[in-house]
């Protein structure tokens, strides 16, 4: 059995096995992460195009991390926005970046849908590294394989996503895996920052912070995008951190020995206090480190020849 | 690489090449010659190739300890992402675990597996284990040698060596995969 | 030269139904009978088993020219028009320049001659350049031929421009059409705001983005006393508002586009930039209201809103991509499936793409009058074909319906008494 799709484009997209793949996947190679020598020959000779037309240094790493690890070369291109200007659209760029025989196309875009877009358009296999308030399927994925690790059963799991759930494509690959999975997913936001009609994705909505994390096993804080201020989502950064910020006394409200996620980069003191952040139920470094190990498994699933 | 072990449906064509005792009987051999090449085990530690050289390395652990009442190391190798055809596949392979919980370094580190053929899968056990530490010297045994081989590859130990042509399939039950313990050869249905 | 149009079903709405002859001579039909004799060296067009129409009228195109002649020329957009039936149509403003003064438009006009294909009829802007400050030269714009006037593809997001625009425009007896969409409630959407964009992640346009503006003009409208036709309402709330404000004689008139009553915002899926039009394509209650509002009258025309874009604009991601999709050589087929579905009866479906639209702008068009124009569309009702965008006239492919089996097709189109579109030329 394998991944038998030519993209990873969403996690909405994705059968409850073929996400249990990916992580049993990612569990041999943690080990590989592990070793000494942390590198493995079974992407040799395959390009893998890191294409990021939106700046994320940790997504992009992490990504280049896990193809070297798996002895892949690596090109980070990242078209600056004046050659999209001169209309040069996402197709002719990857067309471009096809030509070099890329095997794996990682794309990064503001705009929801560019991976699909990107995906019908080559014959390279697309990973969606983000696109616009779309997806985030690899973050999602590496969220699911951290709780896993933590020793928690996804059925039944009580998870609190806390944040703007709007404009956020973290939230929504979680929404989606865990819905799938079982898991009781509960998104705290202020009203500005819910979808429309989210509840009936499958998910339960909270206003007040502390009723929804009431028994939470995993808070999943969500990086509170600072420059939204002043476009009426929210008043103040201190209003939105007394009201939604993360301290160690709401912790408390949450079921004991509740980890913390965050998908980062952090505004400390705003959606997550810094002793919470620090704290042992943090899992945020965690999460980075297997980051590393879920990207080299889906780069080894999605590298069949297809 | 290794035969694949396809359920344990019983087929018309196939051919009972060991028994129970047959195995049992190489690899009790199999476990002596270990002890007299390495003049004792002191250095000596078994690596079984995933899947079925894995139960092997486990079955001559247990004769070793009982010749010499010294408890070899064992380690578990998962040689999937070492194939030389990983970039050829339609579908990549489902990984296992690699667990080498002690430390290579000035081990003489015997390779187990069940079925020697093209000596592929040996190639990559030795690049594997190589990325994993340096060991002193490499050894390999082998349940059944059955020929046909693609590299310079030779085996230390072997318990049988058994013709075949390139067509048939030769497949090693054991009792860990819940049957009776036996080797067969399948000719191809015509 | 004359015509004999013979043995067609004739729907000439309230004036003739049913087999009979249509007689054109010159550029104007001369009568409309039974069974009509055939004048010397007159040529005959044998009609049956074909529906003998008006000439379709479209209130709402983008034929691109000046400036945008890469999606489409005047020349293309008529060569479009007569192929879907269409023989009058009225062009938007939003050119390069846009069309607020004399020259564009009389440019327009001798575009429309020279192409030689169907009444081409310019929409003036409201105010200049569109950027909904200053108001354009409507006094001027109305004698050098415009026929109403809009901003549209930009709404007038100012109040009181929209409410001095009306009020002059009263002057003219010009009909003001507005695009009706907030556009800070808008925000830069791309799709209908509803469970699809939430879960594709794409920006939504709220349905209350349009039904805030439709309320505004339907208000300024009641203030100044001035005729105002709605383009292409989308939402329940929209139709709601405009039959309430016909029941209490507002003189405002409305359009609906066949993509609204045809498909709903399920269509995006996939991120599909063929389905990317403004305004979104919506609920299936909204299209259940646009059908309603079809059936009772609060919605008077069928238009296309047709708006050709390049395959390479289309290509764009989905953000990025232009809204708007061609409508002219699909809209007959997909209002003929509103008379399938009972919605319509089959006169009502030909008023709406007749009469109906002619009468919104004044238009002496959308008849079989004798003395009137010979604007005639021969349609085969009962034809099964597929939509292959390869095949159509306009320089642009843009359209969702690509591959659909459809029903109705035309067969004829005659433009001032001359033949100017047969099927399979």
């Amino acid at each position: 059995m394998g991944l038998k799709r030519k993209d990873l484009l969403s996690l909405a997209s994705l059968s409850v096995d073929e996400i249990m793949l990916i992580l049993d996947t990612a569990d041999s190679f943690k080990e590989v992460t592990g070793r000494e020598i942390k590198k493995v020959p079974a992407l040799r000779g395959k390009t893998v195009v890191n294409l990021f037309f939106e700046p994320s240094t940790r997504t992009r790493t992490s990504f280049e991390l896990a193809a070297k690890r798996l002895s892949a070369d690596v090109i980070n291109f990242s078209p600056s926005t004046s050659s999209v200007v001169k209309g040069e659209t996402l197709l002719d760029t990857a067309r471009n970046i096809e030509a070099m025989q890329a095997d794996i196309i990682v794309l990064r875009h503001a705009s929801a849908g560019a991976a699909d877009t990107l995906a019908r358009g080559v014959k390279s296999s697309v990973i969606n590294a983000g696109d616009g308030w779309h997806e985030h399927p690899t973050q999602a994925l590496l969220d699911l394989y951290t709780i896993r690790r933590r020793g928690l059963e996804f059925k039944g799991l009580r998870v609190a996503i806390v944040g703007d759930v709007a404009h956020s494509r973290v939230a929504r690959s979680n929404l989606y895996a865990l819905t799938k999975l079982g898991a009781d997913v509960r998104l705290i936001g202020p009203p500005t920052m819910m979808p429309y009609g989210v509840e009936r994705l499958g998910a339960k909505v909270y206003h007040d912070m502390d009723k929804g994390l009431e028994g939470a096993q995993v808070i999943m804080m969500l990086r509170l995008q600072l420059e939204r201020q002043g476009r009426a989502l929210f008043p103040t950064i201190r209003e939105y951190a007394r009201l939604y910020g993360l301290t160690a006394e709401r912790v408390r409200l949450a079921e004991p020995g509740a980890i913390v996620m965050h998908p980062g980069p952090i505004n400390r003191g705003v959606e997550i206090a810094p002793d919470v952040a620090d704290s042992l139920s943090s899992v945020i470094l965690d999460q980075v480190a297997n980051g590393v190990a879920v990207r080299m498994g889906v780069l080894y699933l999605m590298s069949a020849s297809g | 690489m290794t035969e694949k072990r396809e359920g344990g449906i019983a087929r018309t064509n196939e051919k009972l090449i060991m028994d129970a005792g047959d195995i049992a009987r190489v690899l009790t051999r199999i476990a002596h010659e270990i002890v007299e090449r390495n003049k004792g085990v002191n250095l000596v530690a078994l690596v079984g190739i995933r899947t079925g050289g894995v139960h092997l390395a486990h079955r001559l652990a247990k004769r070793i300890h009982a010749i010499e009442g010294v408890s070899v190391p064992i380690g578990e190798l998962d040689i999937t992402l070492y194939r030389d055809d990983l970039a050829l596949r339609k579908n990549q392979p489902v990984l296992r675990k690699t667990s080498i919980p002690f430390d290579l370094a000035g081990k003489a580190v015997v390779l187990v597996d069940d079925v020697l053929f093209t000596g592929r899968t040996i190639r990559a056990a030795m690049d594997g284990l190589m990325d994993l530490g340096r060991p002193e010297e490499i050894q390999l045994a082998v349940l059944v040698d059955r020929g046909h081989r693609q590299l310079p590859i030779k085996a230390n130990y072997v318990g049988k060596n058994l013709p075949t042509s390139r067509e048939e399939t030769v497949r090693v039950l054991l009792e860990e995969y819940g049957e009776e313990d036996r080797v067969v050869i399948i000719k191809p249905l015509s | 030269m004359a015509l004999l149009i013979k043995g067609g079903r004739v729907i000439d709405p309230g004036r003739y139904e049913g087999e009979g002859d249509v007689l054109i001579e010159g550029s104007k039909i001369v009568s409309v009978g039974r069974t009509l004799p055939m004048p010397a060296g007159c040529e005959l067009i044998d009609a049956h088993g074909l529906l003998v129409l008006p000439g379709f009228v479209d209130l709402h195109v983008h034929f691109r020219e000046p400036g945008f002649e890469y999606k489409e020329t005047i020349e293309s957009g008529s060569a479009a028009a007569v192929a879907g039936g269409f023989t009058t149509v009225c062009c938007m403003p939003n050119t390069n320049p846009v069309n607020d003064n004399q020259a564009v438009t009389e440019f327009i006009l001798e575009r429309g001659r020279a192409a030689g294909l169907a009444n081409v009829l310019p929409i003036g802007a409201i105010t200049k350049r569109s950027e909904g400050k200053e108001l354009a030269e409507i006094g001027d714009l109305k004698r050098s031929g415009c026929v109403a006037i809009s901003d549209d593809g930009k709404p007038v997001m100012n109040s009181l421009v929209m409410r001095r625009a009306m009020e002059y425009a009263l002057a003219f007896d010009l009909t003001v059409v507005d695009h009706c969409e907030d556009l800070n409630l808008a925000e830069g959407g791309c799709m209908n705001e509803g469970l699809v964009s939430t879960e594709l992640g794409l920006p939504g346009i709220p349905a209350a983005a349009e039904d805030v503006m439709v309320a505004r003009n339907l208000l300024l409208a009641e203030l100044t006393g001035a005729r105002i036709h709605l383009a292409h309402i989308s939402t329940v709330g929209s139709v709601r508002m405009v039959r309430e404000a016909k029941a209490r004689g507002i003189r405002v008139t409305a359009e609906a586009c066949p993509h609204h009553f045809t498909l709903t915002e399920e269509t995006v899926r996939g991120y599909n930039t063929h389905a990317k039009m403004n305004p979104p394509l919506r609920t299936s209650e909204d299209v259940r209201a646009i059908k309603e509002g079809l059936r009772d009258g609060t919605i008077d025309a069928i238009a296309t809103d047709h708006a050709p874009h390049a395959t390479q604009e289309k290509q764009q991601d989905f953000t990025e991509a232009p809204f708007g999709i061609v409508g002219l050589e699909t809209a007959l087929p997909l209002t003929l499936s509103l008379v399938e579905e009972g919605v319509l009866s089959l006169e009502q479906a030909v008023i709406k793409l007749t009469a109906a639209p002619a009468a919104v702008f004044g238009l002496p068009k959308g008849t079989l009058a004798v003395g009137a124009d010979a604007d005639v569309t021969l349609v085969d009702p009962s034809a099964q074909w597929e939509v292959d965008p390869s095949l159509f006239r306009s320089k642009s492919r843009n359209t969702p319906f690509a591959g659909w089996k459809v029903k109705g097709r035309v067969q004829m189109t005659i433009v001032g008494g001359r033949v100017v579109y047969r099927l399979d030329q």
